[in-house]
């Protein structure tokens, strides 16, 4: 054992130069991500205040769990991301899927056309659409022309929650296509070309070729969205701040509106680890469900 | 033959039509907010709205027609809003600490990731494999988490209400290292070897073999870090009240909460943060796409 010690010493003497090259980012990576960590946990399990913290053991999160804020928040998130998530990767395959067959400089013009609107802030593209949604905004006079009565968008709480969700549908899924045309770029052309002599059309060869081969890009696709889309805030925050009412608070404007409109940080860190665990939940049931037959 | 070619162009010509309208409908808002912003004041809200703003329609003319002085009215009546911003509100300020914080963050991390990101693809020592595995698993807990314990450690060590305490945090995100060391993976070892007998040190072989090497990869992180940091808004608004700190997303939305309906000079603002994204995005594609593919391999 001690000669093992010591020739691990030895040996970590000897690599001191690789040592050297992680340590900066190893430094910051335990004081801002592995130390906030740790301590979030600790968070939640207290009453934190500036004078005097005191530990409160599991109540943050019974108050969480009990209180009917956090299953509204949860609730509105949920809804948001069944049809945002699912909407975004079909709209990407449908598009990539268009995009494949056509020459290279059409490729990149709708690769870069569908990418562009992703590239700017998501506070500066909500503005926007708070603008668009506005009573009298572009939105509503396009309803109009199809003979359809202004609605008010953002004011109403049935509304205001399918605007926020309308505006991520619209929004282009600029990453999803780019993924999906590196991905269907790598499938053997062969392929398609034994299917269409053993008779297939391009639909069934779609079906039974394209599809089942990008199957991991789908699943990193569903598993990246359904992260994004439980932590979705800066539109909220923009376009109807959770109202009106509760009608569009999602978990992490509850978490932001706990920690730093309320100041209870031990109840924010413990609602926000209850939505990791719902992350990581839903991400497993994704991994189990999509990945049971993909091959890497 | 024929009705097969016929057939065949209504299908070439359905597949242009989908993609062309799905592409007016995601550019639409981009374009929306260009002309609201050029639009006159009591033009923003016309109905039926004005797709093409005034100035950009009359402009020209009225010089052709030689009424100089009409056109350069019309222009300084559009750009009103353009010019609230930059004196009566603190824009060029927010425009500024934003350029600081994505520079200083995106530099930082370039360096300090592709040193990691080369010893862990590289080379043998005792714990590479915990602590590269230790750094990547963090990946998936999301940000929420350490929200409140940031603040407080940023408080504790006296970086609130500085511009550093939205270059720092960022410094510390692992993304680049994975990026990094997967890009390096793919340099052949023998190089190295080569440097190494031509008795080259540690740290020349890193600079002067691994990073030239390194430049597709150290671009496509450097554009996406750049990106990340300058549209990055939920933790500068938490850390930084003082408007002369505020990166232009927060700067946005403080705008918004004050001046709730004069949507010309909210576009205007908008688009002023939009465009230098716009830019780099047009000028460097290649590198948000290589990006993109490179980060969703697999370890």
């Amino acid at each position: 054992m001690v000669i093992k010690n010591g020739s691990l010493l030895k040996d970590i003497y000897k690599h001191k130069l690789d040592y050297f090259f992680i340590l900066p980012k190893f430094i910051l990576f335990i004081i801002f991500i592995a130390l906030p960590v740790v301590w979030a946990f600790f968070i939640a399990f207290q009453e934190y205040g500036i004078f005097e913290t005191i530990w409160v053991g599991l109540t943050n999160f019974r108050d969480v769990l009990t209180g009917d804020l956090f299953w509204i928040a949860l609730w509105n998130t949920f809804r948001y991301t069944l049809v945002v998530v699912p909407s975004q990767v079909i709209i990407a395959l449908i598009l990539a899927s268009l995009i494949n067959p056509l020459n290279r400089k059409a490729q990149i013009f709708f690769r870069g056309a569908y990418y562009l609107p992703t590239v700017t802030s998501v506070v500066v593209i909500s503005m926007i659409w708070r603008w668009m949604y506005n009573s009298k905004g572009l939105i509503n006079y396009l309803l109009s022309l199809l003979n359809i009565d202004a609605v008010n968008w953002l004011g109403s709480s049935t509304w205001a929650l399918p605007a926020i969700i309308l505006m991520s549908i619209l929004t282009p899924p600029g990453v999803g296509v780019i993924l999906y045309l590196a991905s269907m770029g790598s499938i053997p052309e062969s392929l398609y070309e034994a299917a269409r002599i053993d008779g297939a059309g391009p639909i069934t060869s779609w079906f039974k070729i394209t599809l089942p081969l990008v199957k991991p890009t789908t699943l990193y696709l569903a598993i990246l969205g359904t992260i994004g889309s439980f932590q979705v805030f800066a539109q909220v925050l923009l376009l109807t701040d959770g109202g009106p009412g509760y009608a569009t608070t999602t978990l992490v404007h509850l978490i932001y509106n706990s920690a730093f409109r309320d100041f209870e940080f031990g109840f924010a860190s413990a609602q926000a680890i209850v939505l990791f665990g719902i992350v990581l939940f839903f991400s497993f049931i994704q991994v189990k469900f999509l990945s049971s037959d993909v091959e890497y | 033959m024929n009705v097969k070619k016929i057939f065949l162009n209504i299908a070439k010509g359905t597949v242009y039509l989908i993609l062309i309208g799905w592409a007016i409908i995601a550019l639409m808002p981009l374009y929306w907010m260009f002309t609201t912003a050029l639009q006159l004041p009591d033009e923003v809200f016309s109905m039926p709205p004005r797709f093409i703003p005034t100035v950009v329609k009359k402009f020209f003319p009225l010089l052709l027609e030689g009424k100089r002085e009409e056109a350069i009215f019309l222009l300084t009546e559009s750009l009103r809003s353009i010019r609230v911003l930059f004196t009566d509100i603190g824009l060029p300020r927010w425009f500024l600490n934003s350029v600081i914080v994505s520079v200083t963050a995106t530099l930082g991390i370039l360096v300090f990731d592709s040193m990691a990101g080369y010893v862990f693809a590289k080379k043998q020592f005792p714990g590479r494999d915990f602590l590269f595995w230790l750094m990547i698993s963090t990946m998936m807990i999301p940000g929420q988490v350490t929200l409140v314990p940031m603040f407080i450690l940023i408080g504790k060590l006296g970086l609130k209400n500085s511009l550093g305490a939205v270059i720092f945090p960022p410094l510390a995100m692992v993304f680049g290292v994975f990026l990094m060391r997967q890009f390096m993976k793919t340099i052949p070892s023998e190089l190295i070897e080569a440097a190494k007998i031509d008795g080259a040190s540690e740290f020349s072989i890193y600079w002067r073999v691994i990073l030239p090497l390194s430049k597709p990869a150290l671009a496509t992180l450097g554009i996406l870090t750049f990106m990340a940091v300058w549209n990055s808004f939920l933790w500068p608004l938490i850390v930084l009240n003082k408007d002369y700190l505020y990166t232009l997303p927060v700067g946005l939305k403080t705008l918004q909460d004050k001046n709730l309906v004069d949507y010309g000079l909210l576009m205007s603002g908008a688009s002023i943060a939009a465009i230098p994204m716009i830019i780099v995005f047009l000028f460097f594609q290649k590198y948000f796409v290589k990006g993109l593919t490179l980060g969703s391999l697999k370890g």
